[in-house]
């Protein structure tokens, strides 16, 4: 190899190397980028042309005094987010409330979501009679409209002739008199539903992952004595490692940005225990008029999942790498 | 310019997709804010049975003012749920209608976006005058001291229906006294048989933002004071949330109304005996006679006060029409708003609207029952004050709605809140109010 590099070395001063040919974006070469253009204007229409003009009202005094007119909304500097970072005042209070019962939300139906669409999962991996219909009735939730479905909920949590209170009584683990829209468990109401919202999508991420994984290396796990637990342990989550690092961060993201569970549970006003962030917000922009300040906290919202998602990529990709 | 009109784009796109607004009239998106001089747009609130019934009446009488007028009117009925974030995006993006409907407890707030057209004496001449209006309704139009940005156009307040049977059955008499009312209500209240004295639309902020005015204003207190600061945690504020609180905390409502929103819950327990008194607006009638409930088998008074207080009955609640500034067809909408506010649209209107009417003089068609139109009307004209006219009124309703809706959820899961625990809630609202308007 070295002799060979030597003896090049030479031939190569004497016959320098071809210029690359330069591309020209002619004729059949430039479709392509024609064809992808118009995704990426409307993505940059839809997505970060909303988002500049919402870090742009962040730092405004945009309220109804100025919606009509909203360019020319004095500048309020920093003093929105001075506001949603005062954890000492009323707005700020509030919002860190709000903060702290969607990151409890956030992780309780990511974990639980999990948990079930993963135990799904395992079950259904393996062929039995029956399997085609199980797998086709949990993937009910999820192909459900969500509005209609949480409708559905909201109807069952009703105190009076709600089908949970009256499976409470039956069972006799109550008088059947409980609140659930109301109060503190208005928080595990919500959370229940975002639960069988979610699991149908992780229990469909986690079988295909599941189906990838080779017999063989279940087999000779096997031989050498592993049980149920350690091929868990050291065949099922290495093998779905790469699933679930984007399972759990789309979980993740969906949840903590959850609006519509909230908003149809309770309408623009939740119970305190349910007031999850993105609601608040709506409840500042659009019940209260301050879209300025509404802006500064989406800002604020934007930067932290900004950072929580880069650290959690930034961390599964090196431990992906260690292994 | 152009970037001006790209981010305006943006705001009202941004504004719209969190509306969950409906499909829309494309006529008036098209045309808004200045249809062609033969042409208008209107944007009419859900005041009827459906929006469809709405927009059958509303085409209806607006073709009588095509014939008189040549201008044909494009209507749209908005249910209420889209109507605020529908004017919002509109006076955003520019792009509204030339003539609107709005709650007319917005119309402070809306007045001080700048968007829609003052009714200057001019304009107010040329819809008939200041002086054709119920003055209790009139004072609803805007800021005072400031041209209005709105005139009344159908008329609501509060009044105490009752059960006539129930109470004729107990040998009670129609409360004239809070203390009547508190006693009527503890003797008509059987939870065994599921019957309570009162209904309550304990998880609606805005009814609960009402009570609270309209009890403060018995108590003696104004939620601002004359520089527009609030003033929520003033004792009479405290008392008069206290005194609608503690229905739900002494037992005369049912306690799973604390889960009723401005649905037809509150007004269907009344209906079906299951309440003997609802607090409501003249059109809960629509909702009752719905359910099947006869206007002979109802009485109606007005919401009586404690003794000694002030005998304020309701705020005056209602509907307002407003002129977008940027119409292009001014004469147009105001033909229509002088045509709407007629007294003969005004009679036809009210009765499919359960409405009272806004102009004097005008006759009260939303029922047959003579002593309830009486009462109905007398409460508007006597014993009714406006909300707040400040711009922060939006923010008034959620904060002050919200604090009162958290007591009676305290208040329903059995403990009952103190003056302290009320005082502490308006305290909490009112300090959420340091940056709105």
């Amino acid at each position: 190899m070295v002799v060979e590099t030597v003896k090049a070395a030479p031939r190569a001063a004497e016959d320098p190397p071809p210029r690359p040919r330069r591309r020209r974006l002619s004729g059949p070469r430039l479709t392509p980028y024609l064809l992808v253009l118009p995704a990426v204007l409307l993505e940059l229409l839809v997505h970060f042309g909303p988002m500049l003009v919402g870090v742009w009202m962040s730092f405004r005094k945009l309220t109804q005094f100025f919606i009509s007119n909203w360019s020319q909304a004095p500048s309020a500097g920093l003093a929105n987010y001075r506001l949603a970072l005062d954890f000492d005042g009323p707005l700020g209070k509030s919002l860190l409330h709000s903060f702290q019962v969607t990151i409890l939300y956030t992780i309780a139906v990511v974990l639980i979501s999990w948990v079930v669409g993963a135990s799904a999962a395992l079950v259904l991996q393996r062929s039995f009679r029956g399997r085609g219909l199980l797998r086709t009735l949990f993937l009910v939730p999820y192909a459900m409209p969500i509005y209609a479905g949480i409708m559905t909920w909201s109807f069952m949590f009703q105190r009076d002739n709600g089908l949970v209170n009256h499976v409470q009584k039956s069972l006799g683990l109550g008088d059947g008199q409980s609140f659930w829209l109301v109060g503190n468990n208005a928080f595990f109401s919500m959370a229940i539903v975002a639960i069988w919202r979610c699991w149908p999508f992780a229990f469909l991420m986690l079988l295909a992952g599941l189906q990838n994984i080779p017999d063989e290396v279940y087999d000779a796990a096997s031989v050498d004595g592993a049980g149920v637990w350690k091929q868990i342990r050291y065949i099922t989550l290495p093998y779905l490692r790469p699933v679930n690092v984007v399972l759990i961060l789309m979980l993740f993201l969906w949840n903590f940005n959850d609006f519509n569970t909230p908003f149809v549970l309770f309408g623009p006003t939740p119970p305190k225990s349910a007031d999850l962030i993105s609601l608040h917000i709506y409840g500042n922009s659009f019940v209260s008029w301050n879209f300025g300040f509404g802006a500064a906290m989406s800002v604020l919202l934007l930067l932290f999942l900004l950072v929580v998602t880069g650290l959690y990529l930034f961390l599964t990709s090196r431990r992906s790498r260690r292994a | 310019m152009k970037t001006r009109l790209v981010c305006a784009s943006f705001i009202a796109l941004a504004v719209s997709a969190t509306a969950a607004c409906g499909s829309g009239d494309d006529d008036s998106s098209s045309s808004g804010g200045g249809g062609s001089a033969k042409t208008l747009t209107y944007w009419a609130s859900n005041q009827g049975s459906s929006l469809e019934v709405d927009k059958k009446v509303l085409t209806t009488e607006l073709a009588k003012f095509t014939k008189q007028t040549g201008i044909k009117v494009n209507v749209e009925v908005i249910g209420w749920p889209d109507l605020q974030n529908r004017i919002l995006a509109a006076t955003a993006s520019g792009k509204g209608p030339d003539v609107l409907n709005i709650g007319n407890t917005w119309a402070a707030s809306l007045q001080s976006t700048g968007a829609f057209m003052p009714f200057d004496s001019a304009a107010l001449d040329a819809i008939g005058g200041k002086a054709k209006f119920v003055d209790a309704s009139f004072k609803t139009s805007g800021m005072a001291g400031q041209d209005p940005t709105s005139v009344p156009l159908y008329g609501l307040v509060y009044g105490l229906y009752y059960n006539k049977k129930m109470f004729a059955d107990a040998g009670l008499q129609p409360p004239k006294t809070w203390e009547e009312l508190q006693a009527a209500s503890k003797k008509l209240t059987n939870p065994g048989k599921g019957v309570y004295g009162m209904a309550m639309e304990g998880g609606s902020y805005t009814e609960s933002l009402h009570f609270a005015f309209i009890f403060g204003q018995q108590h003696g207190a104004d939620p601002f004071d004359a520089q527009g600061k609030p003033q929520f945690t003033t004792p009479g504020m405290v008392q008069g949330v206290k005194q609608y609180v503690d229905l739900m905390s002494d037992g005369v409502v049912n306690k799973s109304s604390v889960q009723y929103k401005n649905g037809p819950e509150a007004p269907g327990d009344f209906a079906k005996g299951k309440a003997a008194m609802l607090m409501s607006q003249n059109n809960a009638n629509n909702t009752l006679q719905g359910a099947g409930m006869k206007s002979s088998q109802y009485g109606v008074v007005p919401i009586p006060t404690k003794s000694g207080n002030k005998n304020t009955a309701s705020f005056v609640a209602g509907i307002n029409l407003s002129v977008f500034k940027n119409t292009k067809n001014k004469d147009g909408a105001l033909q229509m708003v002088k045509f709407m506010t007629s007294p003969a649209e005004q009679e036809i209107l009210d009765q499919p609207f359960t409405a009272l009417p806004v102009v004097k003089g005008g006759k009260v068609k939303f029922t047959d029952n003579p002593a309830e139109a009486k009462t109905f009307a007398d409460i508007l004209a006597t014993q009714s004050v406006p909300l707040p006219l400040v711009p922060a009124e939006a923010a008034y309703e959620t904060n002050v709605g919200n604090a009162v809706n958290g007591l009676i959820a305290k208040a329903a899961t059995g403990q009952k809140p103190t003056d302290a625990d009320i005082k502490s809630a308006l305290g909490e609202a009112q300090e959420k109010m340091a940056t709105a308007g």
